[in-house]
């Protein structure tokens, strides 16, 4: 269906090519993975296979790129809207229209498709995604995992015969992400139609990937069955890493297929870890105390009545579903956001990592961001040495906006550190970054706990905070339902567990270092 | 059987363009009121539940101004009190210095000229009612959907305009929240740009995202057309709008000749004509349930159309009723066939099929 013959793609100003010889095809009907490290050309991949790349991006497309026979050559994005649909990460910058009916036809009035298809295949998508219930409804309302269904709906309906999707659950949550997955599994089975789909989720969608193109970072594609690629790749779900410490073969891909081989590892596995799943930093000293803390956002309490403490020196990972408070109570804690009622005693100065994080970055460069900071309230070179410290490598030169996700979040916590604040609380660092870069801030986080700092984080990410968090609390509804030692908390509910975890449950280990521990 | 739907945007924008026609014909307050009430009634009865179907208020506020300003003006800046004139009382006056005469500030305030000032007021704040009315029934992005096909560009423009800038002012407010998290918070140019800059990328951005989806999902799609015939298209849309334009002022204004304002109006629509037949000889596009186009928008235009024809013809009746004098002061009669004409508008209410239900935006 999708042919790739001697591909290179150079973009204008590069020295090295993005992609260099790549030759592989992908059949008819295929649900094919594309992994690999961020900024590696995973975009750019996907892009040739309608021709944005290069005919949109700019840059120089050497070989040559054909679906279902016609080459991206000889015609515009535009030309092949028929045959290949097009999701991207942030579904509300691709919509056009402002109602979920008239953004899914949109794509056919511009094909001229005839009134009464339209209106057969716009009911038959609306079923197909579960969507109609939302039908009239403006685009703006739904939540993240409504709208990238919405935004997958409305490539569908041209009847493409290729759907390439991008990342398409970066910007969700778990609960929308899941949704979003699930639509696209069903596609595949149900439709037939053929999906590229580039994915950092992997423990979600491998099991049902019949390919994998593994996108190494020198230019070079590999193609394969999912378990060939992923035995070599360093990017890879904790069950796979644990497949491999274990010696299962065939690789497993689901938790389902773990469980199935884990029998005989768990019964030569003490039931308590010998070691803790983390090595904690705490001290016990009181870093902060809230009292009461309400937020209020009009007639929605987002926060309703949180006492909470931190201490120096532990990781507390702050979890929980969209809107259930996370986000204000951070704010709250910090001082800057608002605060109905309750107290803050900070001991010291409190630092905040906001969502969007580049909405700190207003400098042309990176270097003059960095002594901006230094200005702020620093000895000059501080900044640039803590951020060396989280990141090495970034140059003066650059700018803050052609940073990757990680880099970005490592320059603005960098600023933020300037000041030297003893507590540090992140919201939801974790999204859009690859397995890598989540490693690398897992080490810095615990870097700056070993410094006696009381380190927050928000997240979603269960396999995140199983790494990195001393603590757990969940709250629901404004209100904390759970605060506890991560092992406790992480462990306490099947669905709430690392992979890890669920493999092995009921005994209580949360990650592979535990493991390592007792086989040696 | 009458099923719940949306009217034709264009049945509605006749309608309300021709009430406002007719309110331009006449300053007698009785009619004025009567066109008001004609408006109420319909958009109270015909309006969608959605949020641009609420802001008909807004235009009856910005009425009630209208007369406010034009009163207040009037009565400051009095001129031309004769002596048959009823004064209400006298504002302290400002003494000009003699060149300047010929402006009086404050001074006696007469009956007569307050009067005038209101019916004046009332005739502008009613062409914008008709306005705001023929908005708040029509979803105005439906509206845009009903331009031609060499015009449709211009009408993706204002959608995504229309659609992005509550975007940008969700940006905003984020990085403004976001910059008090960063110490050293600076003021005046330097925290203009702080909060400019990111919203600048932000909007960059998005704008390069949406301009990549668009091309994607077969936007700008050529089909058959030459680039000559586009550009001949777009050329002769546009003259016959402006023609159109030049041609509704002639015959609205009545100090302009009539036979001006037809022959603008004739070669408006003339131009627009072949606009239309060259564009839709390229069909690269459909249009995802248009609305229809059936007796109840025939009789609601009709109702509206004839509105304005009983009052600028001014056959059948006195003329000069349509503009009682206020010298003498006297009530103003209520002609009849003006009278029916405008309560015959008001029947749109009842013509139209009621909205849908569920608020289709």
């Amino acid at each position: 269906m999708i042919e790739f013959a001697d591909v290179s793609v150079t973009y204008e100003e590069a020295s090295q090519p993005v992609l260099r010889d790549v030759s592989l095809s992908i059949p008819e009907g295929e649900l094919c993975l594309v992994i690999g490290p961020t900024g590696t050309g995973k975009s750019t991949l996907l892009g040739t296979i309608n021709g944005l790349v290069p005919h949109f991006t700019g840059g120089t497309l050497a070989g040559r790129v054909s679906v279902d026979g016609q080459s991206t050559a000889d015609h515009p994005p535009r030309e092949f809207a028929g045959l290949v649909g097009v999701v991207g990460q942030d579904p509300v910058a691709g919509f056009v229209t402002d109602t979920v009916e008239e953004e899914l036809a949109y794509g056919m009035e511009q094909l001229a498709i005839a009134p009464s298809v339209m209106r057969t295949r716009v009911e038959e998508t609306l079923d197909l995604l579960g969507l109609a219930d939302l039908r009239h409804r403006g685009l703006h309302e739904l939540s993240g995992g409504q709208q990238q269904r919405v935004a997958i709906g409305a490539a569908l309906t041209a009847h493409p015969r290729v759907l390439v999707l991008d990342e398409p659950t970066s910007a969700l949550d778990p609960t929308g992400a899941e949704d979003v997955l699930a639509a696209i599994t069903r596609l595949v089975h149900d439709l037939g139609v053929t999906v590229v789909l580039a994915e950092h989720r992997l423990e979600r969608v491998i099991p049902y990937a019949d390919r994998v193109l593994y996108v190494a970072g020198d230019g070079t594609v590999e193609s394969g069955t999912p378990a060939r690629i992923l035995a070599l790749s360093r990017v890879a779900p904790p069950l796979v890493h644990l497949g491999r410490l274990a010696g299962w073969e065939p690789l497993p891909l689901s938790v389902r297929d773990a469980r199935r081989h884990a029998g005989s590892l768990r019964e030569t596995l003490p039931p308590q870890p010998p070691v803790p799943h983390r090595r904690s930093h705490a001290t016990g000293v009181t870093a902060l105390t809230a009292q009461g803390i309400v937020v209020r956002h009009g007639a929605v309490y987002a926060v309703r009545g949180v006492d909470v403490s931190l201490y120096a020196g532990q990781v507390t990972a702050l979890m929980g579903r969209n809107g259930s408070g996370k986000s204000s109570l951070l704010w709250a804690l910090h001082g800057a956001g608002p605060r109905s009622a309750g107290k803050v005693d900070a001991a010291e100065k409190v630092g905040l990592v906001p969502q969007t994080a580049t909405d700190l970055l207003y400098l042309d460069t990176v270097g003059a961001e960095l002594s901006q900071a230094d200005r702020d309230g620093a000895a000059t070179g501080t900044a640039r040495s803590i951020l060396d410290s989280l990141a090495a490598g970034i140059p003066d030169s650059a700018h803050p906006r052609d940073l990757s996700a990680g880099q970005q979040l490592a320059l603005v916590l960098a600023i933020q550190l300037t000041v030297t604040p003893g507590v540090v609380l992140l919201d939801e660092p974790t999204r859009g970054l690859d397995y890598d870069a989540k490693a690398a801030l897992a080490r810095t986080l615990d870097q700056l706990a070993s410094q006696g700092r009381s380190v927050v984080v928000a997240t979603h990410d269960v396999e995140f905070a199983a790494t990195v968090a001393d603590r757990v609390v969940v709250l629901a509804e404004g209100e904390i339902v759970a605060d506890g030692p991560a092992p406790e908390v992480l462990t306490a509910s099947p669905s709430f567990a690392p992979q890890i975890t669920k493999v092995l449950a009921p005994l209580p280990y949360l990650t592979l270092g535990q493991i390592q521990a007792v086989t040696g | 059987m009458r099923l719940d739907r949306a009217l034709h945007p264009v049945a509605w924008w006749l309608w309300a363009i021709a009430l406002a026609t007719a309110a331009s014909q006449t300053s007698n307050p009785l009619l004025l009121l009567l066109i008001f009430a004609v408006l109420g009634l319909v958009v109270t009865a015909r309006r969608a539940n959605a949020p641009w179907a609420r802001a008909f208020h807004y235009y009856l506020i910005m009425a009630l101004i209208i007369i406010a300003i034009r009163v207040v003006f009037r009565s400051v800046f009095a001129t031309g009190i004769t002596a048959d004139d009823h004064i209400l009382f006298t504002l302290p006056q400002v003494r000009l210095p003699e060149w300047y005469a010929g402006i009086q500030i404050g001074g006696p305030v007469s009956l007569q000229a307050t009067l005038s000032a209101v019916i004046d007021g009332m005739r502008l704040a009613c062409l914008l009612c008709c306005i705001g009315a023929a908005n708040s029934l029509a979803n105005p992005k439906r509206a845009l959907r009903v331009l031609p096909g060499a015009l449709y560009e211009l009408g993706v423009a204002v959608t995504v305009a229309l659609s992005v800038a509550p975007q940008l002012v969700e940006s905003v407010q984020r990085v403004a929240r976001a910059r008090k998290l960063r110490a050293g918070r600076r003021r005046g140019l330097r925290a203009f740009r702080s909060i400019a800059l990111p919203v600048l990328h932000d909007a960059l951005d998005r704008s390069l995202k949406l301009a990549a989806a668009m091309d994607s999902r077969g936007y700008g799609r050529t089909g058959a057309a030459t680039p000559r015939s586009r550009r001949l298209t777009g050329a002769l849309m546009l003259a016959g709008m402006a023609g159109l334009c030049v041609g509704a002022y002639g015959l609205l204004d009545p100090s302009v000749p009539r036979a001006a304002g037809i022959t603008g109006f004739a070669a408006g629509i003339a131009c627009s004509a072949a606009g239309l037949a060259l564009g839709s000889r390229r069909v690269s596009r459909t249009q995802y349930r248009p609305d229809p186009w059936r007796w109840p928008e025939w009789t609601v235009a009709g109702c509206g159309v004839v509105t304005a024809v009983v009052l600028s013809l001014g056959l059948g009746y006195d003329p000069a009723a349509l503009n009682p004098v206020l010298y003498p002061l006297q009530w103003p009669d209520l002609p009849l066939l003006p009278t029916v004409a405008i309560l015959l508008a008001g029947a749109a209410a009842f013509a139209s099929p009621p909205p849908p239900a569920g608020a289709r935006a």
